[in-house]
């Protein structure tokens, strides 16, 4: 085919929008592919809110429950834990400790970070790189008691307070709850304002 | 055409007018011209190639037993070590190979650092090369992941968690990768899709890539010497000796000797101390309990004790993909015109001996728990692996070399 008579700019517009057709064609396609990696409608509902039984729980036990996969913690804080978090010298080595870039519920923005100060109720997986840390209530000179990171030694206080100089960025996570009754708590939702 | 070009008749002369066969076997092994003076260094790419079709031919019939479900992979793969039929077997054979893979590969870039061979013309050799390095990381960590033990799984908590440090997307992105809120059966589901059939499609399609550029420039050799420079009346480098039958009859000492060693480790040490196979990964994957000590393994923990050192979680994560990065950058960084490490300068050889020690130090130490001593010297050798990337670009501008011969010594 003779070249001379061609209309180049008539071919290069329509090779550019056969492209950008093409390419946004590409993309759409990718779309569902890309979001079948999202939680599926099975997963999503097995991280519906659960029930749990608190009552039983003595001071200074813990017990897990299992929310969206995640273990939920409840410790009932005995008064020698509460006592030390707001003593000073816990404090002056946290980093977060007025929970200002952590994530929790407005109703339990507090030095318990919970609604009643005795029972904590927070998302046991390490905001570093979400191990789960281990439950150490024996206070000793240098550590105030609280939870201790394994993977990577942040240590936490019995308010999941993270102190300074680890490598957790923030506050463990407390899950939205509230109370059914004195026992019962709902994992998962805030309660009814 | 082609019938005039030394195919003969008979079945190869049939198929050479149908497909190149001969034309490629020549242009890739019995005239390739490969350097005469390649020394055993030279024997881990060919090596790397023998323990990647190991891996394709036992994972093929791993999967042939394997379950990927949440609920099974653990106790099939007990039944795959128990049950099947030499089942053991395989399975260490492709346990143990993924550790191989990685000695191999190790050495294989070490080689190409000690003598340049990362540098002009080969800057894309060395590129597709460190994307098989990446690449190959993706296939040991989801591989991992398989088993279902407690290792498995909290290890993958935590890799997939680095991704959690990225600003604004984080979360959402993490979420996208598990496809559920904790690692489940909806991770294992799709890591095995991955590790059995993505990435290795994509492993095979680079290492063709880098060996169709090798092949292009040639290989470098001990002397960093270009042999190319130096052709005979017919054009073959004088200091050139065809890849087959020479270096392919050497290269399977190279196959004897590593398969001696391979099989010890696979019938004497398949679990290597914990350091091939961790003992927590002989515990079913609990998703309520991290091990005390969790640690990847070997061939992760350099990196890994990177991210340790650093007591930020974003920095952290930087600085361990940085130094992979750095790996990366390497053809650019260094700016030296010598290839060799035989005319380099002592600087260089000091920097390089830095960058072996740190490396090694920060493997042994990722393995291990942490401790403030450790953290320490965590911190120095970090030092000195960013060290040699740095001081080999400020060096590498006016390097008092040695003055390279012009044909191979």
């Amino acid at each position: 085919m003779s070249s001379d008579d061609a209309d180049y700019s008539r071919r290069r517009f329509l090779t550019a929008a056969t492209v950008v057709v093409g390419a946004v064609g590409t993309v759409v396609t990718a779309v569902p592919f890309v979001a079948s990696w999202n939680p599926s409608a099975r997963a999503k509902s097995a991280g519906a809110p659960v029930k749990a039984d608190i009552g039983k729980l003595e001071p200074g036990q813990q017990i897990i429950f299992k929310w969206q996969g995640k273990p939920v913690w409840v410790v009932r804080r005995d008064e020698q834990a509460l006592a030390t978090l707001e003593d000073s010298r816990l404090t002056e080595k946290l980093r977060d400790v007025e929970s200002e870039d952590s994530i929790q519920p407005e109703y339990t923005k507090n030095v318990y970070r919970s609604i009643k100060p005795e029972y904590l109720i927070m998302v046991g997986i390490c905001t570093h790189l979400g191990c789960s840390p281990t439950y150490r209530p024996e206070i000793t000179t240098d550590f105030q008691g609280g939870f201790f990171c394994p993977c990577h030694g942040s240590k936490f206080d019995f308010s999941g307070r993270v102190y300074a100089g680890v490598p957790a960025p923030t506050n463990l996570t407390i899950p939205p709850h509230y109370y059914i009754n004195d026992d019962v708590i709902l994992i998962g939702e805030d309660g009814l304002a | 055409m082609s019938e005039n070009n030394n195919s003969g008749n008979g079945l190869l002369g049939w198929i050479d007018a149908r497909f190149p066969l001969t034309k490629m076997f020549e242009e890739h092994l019995s005239k390739y011209y490969a350097p005469k003076n390649f020394n055993f260094w030279y024997f881990f790419g060919s090596l790397a190639l023998l323990v990647l079709v190991m891996q394709i031919v036992t994972g093929i019939f791993l999967t042939m037993h394997y379950k990927p479900d949440g609920g099974m992979a653990f106790s099939s793969v007990e039944y795959i070590m128990r049950d099947v039929d030499w089942g053991w077997l395989i399975r260490y054979l492709h346990s143990t190979g993924s550790s191989a893979f990685f000695i191999v590969v190790y050495l294989h870039m070490f080689r190409g650092v000690m003598y340049g061979s990362y540098q002009k013309p080969r800057e894309l050799i060395w590129l597709f090369g460190m994307f098989i390095y990446v690449a190959l990381m993706a296939e040991a960590f989801m591989g991992y992941l398989l088993p279902w033990g407690q290792m498995s799984y909290w290890g993958a908590q935590v890799i997939i968690s680095l991704f959690g440090a990225i600003p604004v997307v984080g979360d959402e992105l993490t979420l996208w990768i598990r496809g559920d809120f904790v690692i489940s059966d909806a991770t294992l589901n799709r890591f095995f899709a991955l590790h059995v059939v993505a990435v290795p499609l994509v492993l095979l399609m680079l290492v063709v890539m880098h060996i169709l550029a090798l092949h292009e420039v040639g290989s470098n050799n001990p002397d960093g010497v270009e042999i190319k420079k130096n052709k005979d009346e017919n054009g073959i480098p004088l200091d050139g000796i065809p890849f087959h039958p020479y270096y392919s009859v050497k290269d399977l000492v190279g196959v004897v000797v590593f398969l001696i060693l391979f099989s010890i480790v696979v019938f004497f040490a398949p679990e290597m101390g914990g350091y091939f196979l961790e003992y927590a990964n002989f515990i079913p994957a609990d998703q309520f309990k991290t091990p005390e000590h969790i640690a990847p393994v070997w061939y992760f923990t350099p990196f890994y004790a990177i991210l340790r050192a650093i007591p930020d979680k974003l920095l952290g994560v930087i600085a361990m993909f940085g130094s992979i990065i750095m790996l990366f950058l390497l053809p650019w960084i260094d700016r030296g015109k010598v290839k060799s490490i035989r005319y380099r300068s002592s600087a260089f050889k000091w920097l390089l001996a830095m960058l072996v020690v740190s490396f090694i130090g920060l493997g042994y130490l990722g393995a291990l728990p942490l401790t403030d001593t450790r953290t320490f010297f965590a911190r120095v050798y970090s030092i000195g692996y960013f060290g040699f990337f740095i001081g080999l670009w400020w060096i590498s501008k006016n390097e008092n070399t040695r003055p390279v011969p012009e044909r191979v010594q």
